[in-house]
Parts: C-alpha cells; sequence; structure tokens
C-alpha cells in the first residue's frame, strides 16, 4: 500500500502575499509530497484531496466518481445528518449519466468550434466598442467593469437570448452568487429572484421564439423548469469565468511585462498565450466527486462514499507535466491543461471563452500600449479562496491618455 | 470514433481541423479516416486529449 499519505488539514488555504497567481503554499507543497493526500472532511468524514495532473485526469475519466450534488459533502461545513436534494432539473454540473445527457446533448451541437468561430467578429465589435468607451472617458478606470465583464456578458446574453436592458441587473445577481463574499440571506435572495426572472424569460421565449439559444430548446422535450435550470447555468458559467479570466490575465500580464511585449508584438501569439493564461492561473480551481465505489487511486484505496477535493490549479502546476510549471510563458509547447476540466462534464462553453480570450486580450494590449496598474499590485483586491472562481474584484489600471 | 461517447467538446477540431469536424448535433466526425502523415502528432495529441476517450488510433499501417 506504499507509504502513509500526506495529510492536509486546512481548507479553504491562503494565497501567499505578493503571489496572487499561485495556487496556495499549502496545495503546492502537498503536491510536493504525492499527487494524494488526505483531507479529513467536517463532521469526522474522511475524505481525499488530488493535487497532481495525473490522478486529477484519471478521477475525472471515471464514471466510479460521481458529481451528483446529494452525494456531495461540503469541504468546510458540517451539514450533519441534512439530506442535500439532488441538483434541481437543469442543473446539470451536479448530475451523473444519464441524467446529465438529457440536458448536455441538445446544447452540443450549439457550442462547437465552428459556430463558435462564426461569432470572431461580434466578439471584435464588442471589443472595439468597449475599448473606445475606455480611451473617450480616460484613464484611470477599473478593467473590470469597463471591459474584463461587459464583453462575456454581452456575448452570453446575446448567445441565451437575454434582452439588452436586463443585462446589468443580471450581471449583479451572478456576481453576487459568485464572488464567495454574499451573506446566505443575500445569497437566497439572489437566487429567487433569478430564478423568478429566468421563468418569465423561459415563458417569452416559448411564446416569441427569437434567433437564440434558448428559443432553439423551447422546441424540444424540456420542460419550463429544465430550460430554466440550464440557462441559469449557461449564464452564470458563461459571465463570471471569462469575466475573470480576462481581468486577472492582464493582471498577471502587467506583472510580466517581457510576456505581455511579446504578445503585443506577436499576434500569432494569440492562441498559444491564451492557453498558458488559461493553465497558469486556472481560476475554476477546484471541484468536487464521490467515490460510489472503492477505487484504488494512486496506491491508495478511495472507499465508497469518499469525497474527494480535485485542485486542478495544482495539476496545472504539476512539474511531472509541465517543464517549469510556475513560470508564465506564452511560448509554451506542452498543451493539454486542465483549466476546462475533463471527462464528460468538460467545459460546454470553453470554444466560446476561447474566441473571446484570443480576440479580448491582444486587443487591449495593442490599443493601449501604456497600460499599467493604478495601483501598487498588493492593492488590486483578489476574491478570497471561499469563491468557486479565482479573479479580482477590481483592476485599477491606467495609460498615458 | 465512438459518436456515442462524445460530449461535444471541440478539443479533436481545436487540435487537428484537418481530420476532425463537429457535425449539427456537436458530435465528432473523422473527415478523414487515413490522416496524412504530416497531421500525425495533432491527430495522437486529439487522441490524448478528447476528455471523453471517445478517440481511438489503429497501428496497422
Ligand atoms: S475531443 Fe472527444 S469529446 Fe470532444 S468533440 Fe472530439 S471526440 Fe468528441
Amino acid at each position: 500500500m506504499g507509504e502513509p499519505p500526506h495529510v492536509v488539514t486546512t481548507m479553504p488555504t491562503t494565497r501567499r502575499p505578493g503571489c496572487p497567481f499561485d495556487p496556495p503554499a499549502e496545495l503546492v507543497d502537498a503536491r510536493r509530497h504525492g499527487p494524494i493526500s488526505r483531507y479529513p472532511f467536517p463532521g469526522g468524514v474522511p475524505g481525499w484531496l488530488i493535487t497532481g495532473y495525473d490522478l486529477v485526469r484519471s478521477v475525472l475519466a471515471d464514471p466510479r466518481f460521481s458529481s451528483r450534488r446529494e452525494l456531495m459533502r461540503h469541504p468546510t461545513i458540517d451539514y450533519g445528518d441534512i439530506e442535500i436534494p439532488p441538483a434541481p432539473p437543469g442543473e446539470f454540473l451536479l448530475m451523473d449519466e444519464p441524467r446529465h445527457g438529457r440536458y448536455r446533448k441538445p446544447l452540443m451541437g450549439k457550442f462547437t468550434v465552428r459556430r463558435m468561430r462564426l461569432l470572431t467578429e461580434r466578439v471584435e465589435q464588442i471589443t472595439a466598442e468597449h475599448l473606445d468607451a475606455m480611451e473617450q472617458a480616460g484613464p484611470p478606470t477599473d478593467l473590470v467593469t469597463a471591459f474584463a465583464r461587459p464583453v462575456p456578458a454581452i456575448m452570453i446574453c446575446e448567445l441565451l437570448g437575454v434582452p439588452y436592458q436586463d443585462r446589468g441587473s443580471f450581471q449583479e445577481q451572478v456576481d453576487s452568487f459568485m464572488n464567495g463574499e454574499t451573506s446566505d440571506e443575500d445569497l437566497i435572495a439572489a437566487y429567487t429572484s433569478t430564478q423568478d426572472y429566468l421563468a418569465e424569460l423561459v415563458a417569452a421565449k416559448r411564446a416569441n421564439p427569437t434567433d437564440d439559444v434558448l428559443s432553439d430548446l423551447t422546441d424540444s422535450d424540456l420542460t419550463d423548469e429544465e430550460l430554466r435550470g440550464i440557462a441559469l447555468i449557461l449564464l452564470a458559467a458563461g459571465l463570471d469565468t471569462t469575466a475573470n479570466m480576462l481581468a486577472l490575465g492582464t493582471f498577471a500580464l502587467l506583472r510580466h511585462p517581457e510576456q505581455l511585449a511579446a504578445l503585443r508584438t506577436n499576434p500569432t501569439l494569440a492562441d498559444r498565450a491564451v492557453e498558458e493564461l488559461l493553465r497558469y492561473l486556472t481560476v475554476a480551481k477546484t471541484f468536487l466527486r464521490t467515490a460510489l465505489e472503492d477505487v484504488e487511486v494512486g496506491g491508495h484505496t478511495v472507499r465508497a462514499g469518499s469525497p474527494v477535493i480535485l485542485s486542478y490549479h495544482t495539476a496545472n502546476r504539476d512539474p511531472d507535466r509541465f517543464a517549469d510549471p510556475h513560470t508564465l510563458d506564452l511560448r509554451r509547447q506542452d498543451g493539454g491543461h486542465l483549466a476546462f476540466g475533463h471527462g464528460i462534464h468538460q467545459c460546454l462553453g470553453q470554444q466560446l471563452a476561447r474566441v473571446e480570450l484570443r480576440v479580448a486580450l491582444p486587443a487591449l494590449v495593442t490599443r493601449f500600449p501604456t497600460l499599467r496598474l493604478a495601483v501598487p499590485p498588493e492593492q488590486v483586491a483578489l476574491r478570497p479562496e471561499t469563491a468557486d472562481i479565482y479573479g479580482v474584484k477590481s483592476l485599477p489600471v491606467t495609460w498615458d491618455g | 470514433m465512438d459518436a456515442r461517447r462524445c460530449i461535444g467538446s471541440g478539443m479533436c477540431v481545436l487540435t487537428a481541423d484537418e481530420v476532425f469536424d463537429q457535425d449539427a448535433d456537436g458530435r465528432a466526425v473523422v473527415l478523414r479516416p487515413e490522416p496524412p502523415a504530416a497531421t500525425r502528432d495533432a491527430v495522437r495529441a486529439a487522441v490524448e486529449l478528447c476528455p471523453a476517450a471517445a478517440i481511438g488510433l489503429s497501428t496497422d499501417r
């Protein structure tokens, strides 16, 4: 059975001051001891933490590990004997096959490489509009509100068919779900009003289908409740992840001027640069699974019912997989990062995210050659580790006007 | 190529677009069942990257 496993007891861990892009030191350290560690979940439930690339990937591909919400344990909250209900209809991230497939399958054709590439021009337009507005308003600005949030928000809303005038308030609601700092009361309020909003939206699409994904889906056997769940997942994922990649990506580039210069002078680097930023930053940093039966993982037996934390950000910094993993190198050749996950839940919107990042990042750094932080880097407010998606709360930037 | 396993991630198209495409339902289709030698590395990468292990490579060539 090999060495007794390393034990990690702190969760969530925090990042070292001055290292906003590196995973928390405890997790990097755990990976040094081996790709799998013990992690005692609250309430005395023995669980595991997987930090190595190969093992994270193999668990993600293994149907013996479940994504079902009702089986999940929270890494820090003790729910005691409370029974967790299964994920509501449509929220397919927290389901296994065959329930998951019922929702993913009708969506697959809507997010293909080809379809997303057709949106390039629209992304270019939206990007240019926002850069124009930034230029006109003059420095300094908060890059999050001026650029990083609106560009993906407009794209996902247009794709799904959320009316223009509703975008602002919707964006705020989604932000309160995702920022990791909202009180339980406010979370419930935001969830309820979002559900109400989406119920109206689905009813409107049924009555008057327009040219968008949600309208298309009304033409299937999916119920209103299911459509609401799907819309919630797609909107939340489409808004928050790319927005944080854009803002945190810009922050990282500003802290690595030679890399930024390489991207600015060599636009053909864009594709590779985006993949490297996805790997280096891994904003969707950890996910949970639960073993359905006893499974051997890295020489240890993960017992049926045991919860497992998968640390994508340390997997993407695994020295056995990536040479010099803690270096941001936009010319890096070794692909295959896990920023979009792996297995049947691998991100459905990844091709949309790629198109957005490939267009928006180079456009930003080329339009503002003197772009820089408007505050000392340690004053940039970061999201807490309790947030599902990592990122910056705001990114004050300035430039020579 | 096992279309039932495919989850439409598009990784294969992204990696080797001369060899793979996706149909209207998002499922991968093989454009060139016998990929030219020049695409061999890309095809290997596509097999390796496929999140659903839906692509197999036969080596009897
Ligand atoms: S990489 Fe695999 S899952 Fe993704 S589209 Fe290709 S065959 Fe399907």
